[in-house]
């Protein structure tokens, strides 16, 4: 039960990861365009800021690992989505005034709306694969298995968002909606580790 | 049946087969190329599978407006008198800005492109020159919407030629482009959209626009699935004003294959859409899933 819970997070984590890219170049079109390097100022800071993550949530993961601060980091990717709903448009204007060139106006403008969830989002992984893994034997196939799960996420993360949800929400509905899944998430776990 | 499969691979090699193909480059944003059947010279771009013609000219009388929905787009000069400020979005093969520079060779025009090559293309091929006081802004036209706004510049006429069949710039078809487009608009301004009369976007468009403008004509023909959106800022004109304006541009317009006396009864705007459509904002632009 506690695994399968587990699971669910990571899966959920990866989900999020994706809907949240794809509906940072429906951010930052209508300011900077919907050109290359938009995409690519997205894609750099997610990747960057998921190598962090993964980076920190190892880290973490060796002191007193457990499902409530594996909760935390739930809570912690929630609450940094929120300044989205009502800060971006306020960055994306300050930005646009102040950064000429619009490469690094979008890199700059994506960096500060994103990077910071993204950061915590990534380091789900490597902290559930701590908190999975019993034995040194089965950490390969436990490591698998959670890159299953939080990749598959992904995937149907980036079909449901490009494909239904801007077409039946507003941008900022499913931000919110994304935020409330991992605060969901976040308590259910804090109740699951109090047992 | 013989016949049958002859036809089949007819329509299949049409694409290929129809005329010559005397440029094709891969630009960042779609496929362009050039291709000359017969007198008719046409730009294409191929952003998903098939090609459609975006702009064409007839080498034999290059002033020609072959595209009924270029014609169209002419019928804003009804609704105002001769503009001193001209915007242009969306280069295409420069028939519009060309025509502009002809008929007020003093307006300062700006035409914002957001692909070099096409702007190449355009002078390459189909005959566009800047006159001196045009100038071609290689840029999204948003990007540059908004930095024309920093500097105070407005316009007396504003076209909206930039969406293609195919794929839409959702971000330039949404409630707050056209309000910062509307803010662009000095006093009288008149602006003039070429949009679509088939899909489910038709419905749409045609709220979002009246969200922004109130009434707008709606302006639509037998002849073509291109719709063309005539606003203008401080309130519609006349009819008698739009037909003398008819009368009087008639003659310098004649020369483009105008004929605007056609044009004035159906501009009366008929409201034939769904009122019930979601208006497209930046939250909520599915531009391009709603063209189905």
């Amino acid at each position: 039960m506690r695994a399968l819970m587990i699971y669910v997070m990571a899966g959920m984590g990866g989900f999020v990861i994706m809907s949240l890219e794809l509906l940072g170049g429906r951010i930052l079109a209508p300011w900077f365009g919907n050109d290359i390097y938009v995409w690519g100022s997205i894609i750099t800071i997610f990747m960057t800021a998921l190598a962090l993550g993964y980076l920190a949530g190892g880290r973490l993961s060796l002191d007193r690992p457990g499902l409530r601060r594996f909760a935390a980091l739930f809570l912690a990717a929630a609450t940094l989505l929120a300044p989205l709903l009502w800060y971006a448009d306020t960055l994306l204007a300050w930005t646009f005034e102040h950064i000429e060139d619009l490469r690094y106006a979008s890199l700059f403008a994506a960096t500060a709306l994103f990077a910071p969830a993204t950061f915590v989002l990534g380091t789900i992984s490597p902290y559930s694969v701590r908190l999975l893994v019993d034995t040194t034997h089965r950490s390969g196939a436990v490591a698998g298995g959670l890159y299953f799960v939080s990749t598959l996420g992904s995937a149907l993360g980036t079909l449901l968002t490009s494909f239904y949800f801007v077409l039946w929400f507003e941008i900022n509905t499913i931000i919110a909606a994304l935020a409330g899944v991992l605060a969901v998430l976040a308590v259910a776990g804090f109740a699951a580790g109090r047992r | 049946m013989k016949q049958l499969v002859l036809c089949l691979i007819g329509a299949l090699f049409s694409g290929a087969a129809h005329g010559k193909v005397l440029h094709q480059e891969r630009s960042l944003y779609q496929n362009v190329l050039v291709v000359e059947n017969g007198r008719e010279r046409c730009l294409q771009f191929s952003v998903k599978r098939d090609l459609r013609n975006q702009s064409c000219i007839r080498t034999d009388h290059p002033e020609e407006m072959v595209f009924s929905y270029t014609r169209m787009m002419m019928a804003a000069l009804l609704l105002r008198d001769a503009p001193a400020s001209i915007l242009v979005v969306g280069l295409g093969g420069g028939t519009l800005p060309g025509a502009l520079q002809t008929l007020f060779p003093a307006a300062r025009l700006d035409v914002v492109e957001i692909d070099p090559a096409v702007v190449r293309v355009a002078r390459d091929y189909f005959g566009f020159i800047e006159a001196g006081n045009t100038t071609v802004h290689t840029m999204d036209a948003r990007v540059f919407g908004r930095r024309a706004r920093a500097q105070a510049r407005q316009y007396d006429l504003i076209l909206l030629d930039a969406y293609n069949g195919e794929y839409i710039p959702e971000h330039l078809l949404t409630r707050e482009y056209l309000e910062e487009t509307r803010n662009l608009l000095n006093h009288g301004g008149v602006l003039a959209a070429n949009t679509f009369a088939i899909s489910h976007l038709y419905d749409h468009e045609s709220t979002t626009y009246e969200a922004v403008f109130g009434q707008f004509l709606n302006f639509r023909l037998e002849e073509t699935a291109n719709r063309v959106i005539l606003v203008a800022r401080d309130g519609l004109p006349t009819a008698d004003f739009r037909a003398a304006r008819a009368d009087e541009l008639q003659p310098r317009v004649a020369r483009f294959g105008i004929r605007l006396n056609d044009y004035l009864g159906a501009l009366e705007g008929i409201r034939d859409w769904d009122a019930d459509a979601r208006v497209l904002t930046d939250q909520y632009a599915p531009a391009n899933l709603l063209n189905r």
